[in-house]
């Protein structure tokens, strides 16, 4: 029997944690481990970084040295520093982007499932026909009609941050409209129209928090994919400006030329930060997801103690 | 050739036991720790002989079914020993399991939808356990299969096998599922059939049929059976020797006739009481008129109609047609019923849950046929409704407190702490603790959530409570209990209501008036010592000769009478 046990190892990673083991809890901790240097970076970005992200200096595509570790790119800007810089741009995106896709995706998500008819059709089609756009055109389509142009900090992360979301609300809706419906025909539902209950409040308070159980996996799932989504922006030339943040996919794609001609410290460094924050964040949601589900769940064998009893037995039935 | 073989090694030694099981221990590894599913069992199992397992939920009888297949889940590690003609299945190898598997032992499952494959044909799936096997030295082809196939089915009384063999499962009723599963399992004629509760997904006419079946065959072919159940009455219609479980130990072993008439342990006495025993303890005895007829009545059905709307091109399905009924005030009126004969789909329209689509439904002075929520949701605190799965009736993430003050918040004023002392109350007089307001639906066990259930159910004192199968999830020990309670607090409230069950000893201890639903139709209504004593309908008579009494001399003469029944007299 589960017995009440501490908020803190209830928490959702760290329950996680307790419960895995072997190949799964291997994973689970590169992930952490790779998450959560993501995440130091972003915040203490200001204290790493010996320069600002747009600063510049003169001396362009120099070669790693003592003042500059990572070396610089053609447009004079210190990789190491614009880097770690780019961490806290990715953070801001993923935080913005999931954040809104999260809430309208849950809101539309349940009032499609519950109610049904009409407005559920209506809803479906409309997220059928966001899905069947290339997710990168639909973001960049967004990302020229918000920012028109122009990019400050704030309204290059912003207008990547809601092309993201434009381009998530739909799973975060299917999930939840998924869910919704499994869950109107339970019993528990049942027993609450039987008593009385009015609809906004069976939506909230017993289908929402039974719905939205999944969540935390298709969130870590998901911020993988908006930092893609978001260098595939700056990448295309559709991200944030460099001259106003550091963002990693505008880096890479200036490090194109440099690569034929030998310079490959502009181009590593920025790719590699992709590469690991992507595995960190898709190893912890991977294996999250596999230890939620008992089935999926390595466990160890029962005592080996019992097993040495078993060959014995075996020997005396031989015996006899 | 390997049948003939078989048949001499079991008259060579006589006393040589099919199965034997040697101090069979199993551990489960899980998140909290061990657990000991199966702590020391040890029997055995004649040629021929049947022999049932019998246990609560958690007895750990399904366990020791498929340890003797070697079924068991990775997870799972036992010792001891379980031999099969000379093999211990506990340490073969995978290869000679597969070999074991469906030759000298094989496995009929319980839910026969689920464990045949809907996009095979069942000849198919049969001939599958044939060719994965070389009974004689050699593969089987493939028309050779079909040959045996249509044997099989043949043999488990499919009519017209030959064209049946191409049928695919959905084209079968559900006792005839069960009769392909038999089949498939007696393909290579095991002398050793594993039963895990084969007629509990079935209704009792269609149970009493497979219980025939399984007679037939280890009297015709020698087979031996060993069956899994917590159903008494089946056990006592087939077992030659009950073996008692739980908790994972053996607590008794006799034969079936010493069993039932003077078990041993106390346990096996409690579950054996526990157990409803038709025409005892009925709520109605010594009534010659319906009680409570000169009371108000609040629930008023005529030439009552509930069609569920058909597929594109198919007509509605009638699930209930021209029913009439009513329910008065205090009165409890029992709704029985096979599966599909539409008295779930009753209780429901009355709770506004389905809509009626003609004849007339008046529920508390409104008329269901012009049903709206809006308008219908005052009258919501008169009606309670008690689930059939206490399991799924509470919201997961809700304590049961605030399961049970849902219906307080929603319909009465009271105040926060008001509410608490009020569902406390409730809680108390549905022999709950108090404290176990603060606990989750999970950390009760089934009977204590359907305890529960009935204090939501009556939170608002309502004068209508409608119960679906309430006990049907629950083990007999447990049922009996909440029985007894529900008894209780009807005789202290006074509230009508609507039980329905498919099992007529149960509604016969609660209902004074009692009504037979045949698909979708009243065959009979009356008071329930009638019904039960002296039905008039061919229906209800049947219904009644195959229910199964958990007393194998009485259970013997009631399949003698049954079997008169179905050949007409």
């Amino acid at each position: 029997m589960e017995t009440k046990k501490s908020l803190f190892s209830r928490l959702p990673i760290i329950s996680q944690l307790k419960k895995s083991m072997g190949l799964q809890r291997g994973m689970l901790v590169a992930g952490i481990v790779l998450t959560v240097l993501f995440l130091l970076t972003a915040a203490l970005a200001p204290l790493i970084a010996p320069y600002g992200a747009t600063q510049r200096f003169d001396v362009a595509q120099g070669p790693p040295s003592s003042v500059h570790i990572w070396g610089t790119t053609a447009g004079g800007y210190d990789v190491f520093s614009r880097t770690i810089w780019g961490a806290q741009t990715a953070f801001l995106v993923i935080v913005v982007a999931v954040v809104l896709s999260i809430f309208l995706g849950v809101i539309l998500g349940l009032l499609s499932g519950y109610i049904g008819g009409w407005l559920d059709r209506i809803m479906v089609v409309v997220a059928d026909a966001i899905y069947a756009f290339p997710t990168l055109l639909l973001a960049m389509v967004m990302s020229i009609a918000l920012s028109q142009g122009r990019s400050t900090v704030w309204s290059g992360i912003l207008s990547a941050a809601i092309s993201i979301t434009v381009v998530f609300i739909p799973q975060y809706f299917r999930v939840i409209r998924a869910e919704t419906i499994r869950l109107k025909a339970e019993p528990f539902v049942e027993s609450a129209l039987v008593v009385g209950a009015s609809s906004v409040r069976i939506m909230a308070r017993h289908i929402y928090k039974n719905a939205t159980r999944t969540l935390p996996l298709i969130f870590t799932l998901n911020a993988s994919e908006a930092i893609l989504t978001l260098a595939g922006l700056g990448f295309l030339g559709f991200g944030i400006e460099p001259s106003t943040a550091a963002e990693w996919g505008y880096d890479l794609n200036h490090a194109q030329s440099d690569a034929t001609a030998g310079i490959w410290w502009t181009g590593v460094f920025p790719g590699a930060a992709i590469v690991l924050t992507v595995l960190g964040l898709t190893l912890l949601g991977e294996s999250m997801n596999d230890l939620n589900d008992p089935r999926l769940r390595g466990r160890k064998r029962s005592g080996k103690k019992i097993r040495k009893k078993n060959n014995t037995t075996q020997d005396e039935v031989v015996d006899a | 050739m390997s049948r003939a073989m078989k048949n001499t090694t079991a008259e060579a030694g006589e006393t040589q036991p099919v199965l034997s099981i040697e101090k069979l221990k199993v551990t489960f590894a899980t998140d909290v720790g061990d657990v000991q599913a199966v702590k020391d069992v040890s029997f055995t199992v004649a040629p021929g002989e049947i022999v049932a397992i019998v246990g609560e939920s958690g007895s750990g009888k399904t366990v020791t079914a498929k340890a003797i297949l070697g079924l068991l889940p990775e997870t799972a590690l036992s010792s001891g020993a379980v031999v099969i003609s000379g093999n211990d299945i506990i340490t073969v190898s995978q290869h000679q399991l597969r070999q074991i598997r469906g030759r000298d032992v094989a496995m009929v499952f319980q839910e026969p939808s689920t464990a045949l494959n809907p996009v095979y044909t069942v000849g198919w799936q049969i001939a599958e356990g044939l060719r994965a096997h070389r009974p004689e030295g050699k593969r089987v082809g493939r028309k050779e299969a079909r040959k045996l196939a249509i044997e099989a089915l043949g043999k488990v009384g499919i009519p017209e096998p030959e064209t049946r063999v191409d049928y695919y499962p959905h084209q079968f009723s559900g006792g005839q599922k069960q009769r392909v599963v038999i089949a498939a399992a007696l393909a290579l004629n095991p002398g050793l059939i594993v039963a895990d509760e084969p007629t509990t997904a079935l209704d009792v006419t269609v149970q009493a049929e497979i219980l025939e079946l399984l007679r037939d065959l280890r009297d015709q072919y020698g087979t031996s059976i060993v069956l899994i159940t917590h159903n008494m009455g089946v056990v006592a219609d087939l077992a030659d020797r009950v073996v008692v479980m739980f908790q994972g130990d053996v607590v008794e072993l006799a034969s079936s006739e010493v069993l039932f008439s003077a078990p041993k342990q106390v346990y096996t006495q409690q579950l054996l009481a526990a157990v409803p025993h038709l025409g005892r303890n009925s709520a109605s005895a010594g009534f010659t008129e319906r009680a409570f007829q000169d009371k108000e009545v609040l629930v008023e059905a005529r030439d009552l109609e509930i069609e569920y709307p058909g597929r594109l091109g198919s007509p509605a399905f009638k699930a209930v047609d021209k029913v009439s009924f009513t329910i008065s005030s205090g009165e409890v009126f029992g709704l029985v019923g096979e599966s599909g004969s539409g008295k779930t789909t009753i209780g429901r329209a009355i709770a506004g849950l389905n809509r009626t689509t003609g004849g007339s439904l008046n529920v508390l002075g409104y008329e269901m046929l012009n049903f709206k929520e809006r308008s219908f949701r005052p009258l919501r605190k008169d009606i309670g409704f008690v689930f059939q799965d206490p399991a799924a009736s509470f919201n997961p993430h809700l304590s049961i407190g605030e399961c049970v003050a849902e219906p307080l918040i929603i319909h009465t004023d009271l105040s926060g702490p008001a509410i608490t002392a009020k569902v406390e109350d409730l809680l108390e007089s549905v022999q709950l603790p108090r404290a176990y307001a603060k606990r989750f639906p999970h950390e009760l066990s089934g009977g204590q959530r359907q305890r529960a259930s009935l204090a939501r159910g009556l939170a608002l004192k309502p004068r209508l409570l409608i119960a679906d199968e309430p006990t049907s999830a629950l083990d007999v020990s447990v049922q009996a209990k909440v029985l007894e309670l529900f008894r209780e607090i009807q005789t202290e409230l006074g509230f009508a209501a609507l039980f329905i069950s498919h099992d007529l000893a149960v509604v016969d201890i609660l209902a004074e008036w009692v009504g037979v639903l045949y698909k979708g139709r009243m065959v009979e209504q009356g008071i329930g010592n009638q019904i039960m004593g002296n039905p008039q309908d061919d229906y209800t008579k049947r219904l009644l000769a195959s229910l199964p009494v958990p007393n194998p001399a009485e259970q013997a003469e009631r399949r003698a009478i049954h079997q008169a029944l179905l050949r007409g007299e």
